[in-house]
């Protein structure tokens, strides 16, 4: 009986050694849901979801003080991308918060001053130029995130649409096209 | 005689070939003009070099080749360059691309261009030759011929020459081998060279008995000993890369894999002819062999300079009214052109000209009835109603699982498919958005590194200033023996900030003073000769008598302007 108390004992012992020695030796630093919800969110660190980033929005997401439906870049496939991750029903955006049409800035280099004003505003350092120098979007870099509109002062920089070509082309679905068949 | 192999699946559609092969090659009239793309090749757009207006001769470069992966384009005869702009081209899309047009004189006046002797020239000088002459794949492929002619990674036993041309319709290259057979091989010595290939199999669809008897006998004319013509049976899509080098060697060629690293490399019957040109004599790639039938009087190959409009290619062949649309390719794989002005291009081996009669449009798809005809004549072994039900649903990760990538978009599913569902148009539609989501997530990692980066920098900046200001105080404690009170600073050098701020304006002060005691400034009035002192006073003279002679004229014109 005494025996088979102290085996017992013995073996809780251990074991809790194990598990304690593991706790400590495996830790996982940070959040690795916050790593995660990250990967999921375009990374335009464009701070429409009233955050500054898009790391600090995937913190406040995973403390749950911020909604899920609070990116526009990422689209409604965002959304549903992040419902999947957390677990949660799909929010659809709120009104007019929807995501806009891919653009890239573009800077009317006659008007520019060269304040570099817009160049600290970049969160990707996708501008290019210099104090009392033309400054210029490297249009390859750049996320499209409007962080750059307004701060210049003279306002010369806008958004380009980025139009659809050769290289950007897609397949569409295959649409059956719907034909009248009895005309009445 | 050679073990064959075989691959999976594959049909048997009527081939159409005879109509086009009963007369040989013919040379294309000069066009009035000529549209060229600078995008006819995988990898990189070409970078135009001529200026609108310029003169340019037959065989020059009009655009270089802009990075690794690309090739160059010319002009395909003299003549002058009358736009570079977006033009609709040859694509799927229907989408405008930049294109030189060119305006020809007639005179189709040659560039200085001569050839070197292959066995006495570097391979990396030929690699070279073939990039400048824009040599890319003609088999439909068009990827740049230079960097597919590279053996030092992996050792290349078999160099496969495609002459297969399994789809219908098509011709160019039957007609090509029985005309030009010995130029042809002569080209595959070159390309086994560069490749240090163990032997040259060349496959040629025995629908083609005129062809592999043209091959044979060049082959045995100019004594090529590593050469084997091989007649491999005619079933689509046997002209396909994989699906040959299987037939000939027996190696599959995994997914993922390229065909060097299982010892075997392809190039097509055109691309070995254009090699040898481009080699030997010095011309650059400028026209190719258009095989055009279908709805027209006079179905022929014609040899096509590259950029001729397409509709006065097929008006020579005498285009039937009733032509509702042009194929471009064959009519398995083949683009419908978005217009008849678009430029034939290196692609181009075939223009089908498509009527409602030739080709009726395809009845409305039925619901798929799991028959799995579509699995059986895959030739890359897949499930094609897994992937449509897939592609169908949107769910792409499963698609991918059902090794999409690997479809060759070869369309023996859709052709055997009962329901006549559109597959092919399913699986593009799947691998282009599996693409954008690629390109996508890699532009957000991009952008993700470079945000990262740039607080990182942020801090770093703040840092470094700190640091440097310190560093000043620092320099400035040190610096303050020579000042007339050290004593403080020499006994404690980690002084409180106000000692140290005092100090240093106290040192500003007695540096700023005894600047001022050092330079008092010269005068140049100072030290003057008696002649020089003369002539100051003769100028203060004048000057005073000018100010009289002002004053007075001051007092003039206010007076007339009172009046």
């Amino acid at each position: 009986m005494i025996s088979a108390l102290w085996v017992m004992v013995g073996i809780s012992l251990l074991l809790g050694a194990v598990l304690g020695y593991s706790a400590i030796k495996f830790k996982v630093e940070g959040n690795p849901l916050v790593e995660k919800i990250d990967a999921v969110l375009p990374q335009t660190q464009c701070g429409q979801c009233g955050f500054p980033g898009c790391k600090p929005y995937a913190e406040a997401i995973a403390k749950g003080e911020a909604d899920i439906n609070k990116c526009p870049p990422g689209g409604e496939e965002g959304i549903h991308k992040l419902a999947e991750l957390l677990g949660v029903e799909f929010k659809p955006f709120g009104e007019g918060a929807g995501p806009r049409a891919k653009a890239v800035a573009f800077i009317d280099e006659q008007t520019c001053i060269g304040c570099t004003l817009c160049l600290q505003a970049c969160p990707v350092d996708a501008i290019a130029g210099a104090a009392k120098q033309m400054h210029t979007i490297i249009a390859s870099e750049c996320t499209g995130c409007e962080l750059c509109l307004a701060p210049c002062p003279v306002d010369c920089i806008s958004m380009q649409p980025i139009e659809e070509n050769i290289g950007n082309w897609k397949w569409q679905y295959p649409a059956i096209p719907i034909v009248q068949v009895n005309p009445r | 005689m050679r073990q064959l192999h075989k691959f999976h699946g594959g049909v048997h559609p009527p081939t159409h070939k005879e109509e086009s092969t009963r007369t040989p090659i013919a040379q294309a009239a000069i066009p009035s003009k000529l549209v060229i793309p600078l995008h006819q090749h995988v990898g990189n757009r070409a970078v135009p070099v001529v200026q609108v207006g310029e003169r340019v001769l037959k065989g020059q470069i009009i655009g270089r080749p802009d990075g690794r992966l690309s090739s160059a384009v010319h002009a395909s005869t003299s003549g002058t360059v009358s736009a570079i702009e977006m033009q609709v081209v040859a694509h799927h899309s229907g989408l405008p691309d930049l294109c030189v047009t060119l305006i020809p004189d007639g005179k189709d006046e040659w560039i200085a261009h001569s050839g070197v002797d292959y066995k006495q020239t570097p391979h990396t000088e030929l690699r070279h030759i073939l990039r400048q002459a824009g040599i890319v794949g003609l088999g439909g492929a068009v990827f740049p011929s230079d960097m597919k002619s590279y053996s030092n990674k992996h050792k290349i036993k078999t160099l496969v020459l495609n002459g297969a041309e399994c789809e219908p319709y098509i011709t160019c290259d039957d007609l090509l081998m029985r005309e030009r057979a010995a130029d042809i091989l002569r080209g595959a010595e070159v390309l086994r060279e560069l490749l240090y290939a163990e032997e040259v199999l060349i496959g040629i669809e025995d629908n083609k008995p005129e062809a592999i008897a043209a091959m044979r006998q060049a082959v045995q004319d100019d004594k090529h000993q590593f050469m084997e013509v091989i007649a491999v049976p005619t079933l689509y899509p046997g002209g396909g890369a994989k699906q040959l080098i299987r037939v000939l060697t027996g190696i599959e060629v995994a997914a993922g894999v390229r065909s060097t690293e299982m010892g075997t490399q392809c190039f097509n019957v055109a691309t070995a002819y254009c090699v040898w040109r481009a080699i030997t004599f010095g011309e650059p790639l400028l026209s190719r062999i258009v095989t055009v039938t279908g709805n027209v009087d006079r179905p022929q190959n014609y040899e096509v300079l590259l950029g001729t409009p397409v509709s006065e290619l097929v008006k020579q062949a005498g285009n039937k009214p009733d032509t509702n649309r042009h194929i471009m390719g064959g009519p398995m794989m083949g683009v419908d052109l978005p217009s008849g002005a678009v430029g034939v291009t290196k692609a181009t081996n075939c223009i089908i000209e498509a009527s409602p009669a030739l080709f009726p449009p395809p009845p409305p798809a039925l619901p798929c009835i799991r028959c799995t005809r579509c699995a059986d004549v895959c030739p890359a072994d897949l499930q094609p109603q897994e992937l449509y039900w897939f592609a169908k649903a949107r769910d792409f990760g499963k698609t991918q699982e059902y090794s999409l990538f690997d479809c060759i978009e070869c369309g023996a599913c859709a052709y055997v498919c009962p329901s006549q569902i559109p597959l092919v148009q399913y699986y593009r539609f799947a691998k282009s958005e599996i693409w954008q989501r690629e390109q996508e997530h890699q532009a957000a990692e991009i952008a993700r590194e470079r945000h990262e980066f740039r607080v990182l920098r942020l801090e770093r900046e703040k840092q470094e200033k700190a640091e440097r200001l310190a560093q000043k105080e620092r320099a400035a404690v040190a610096a303050k023996p020579v000042a007339p009170t050290p004593a403080p600073a020499l006994a404690d050098p980690n002084a409180d900030p106000d000692d140290t701020l005092q100090m240093r304006i106290d040192a500003a002060v007695a540096r700023a003073k005894e600047q001022v005691a050092a330079t008092e400034p010269p005068k140049n009035t100072d030290a003057l000769t008696p002649q020089q002192q003369a002539e100051i006073a003769e100028i203060e003279a004048r000057r005073a008598k000018f100010h009289e002679i002002a004053s007075h004229a001051g007092a003039d014109d206010e007076s007339p302007k009172q009046s």
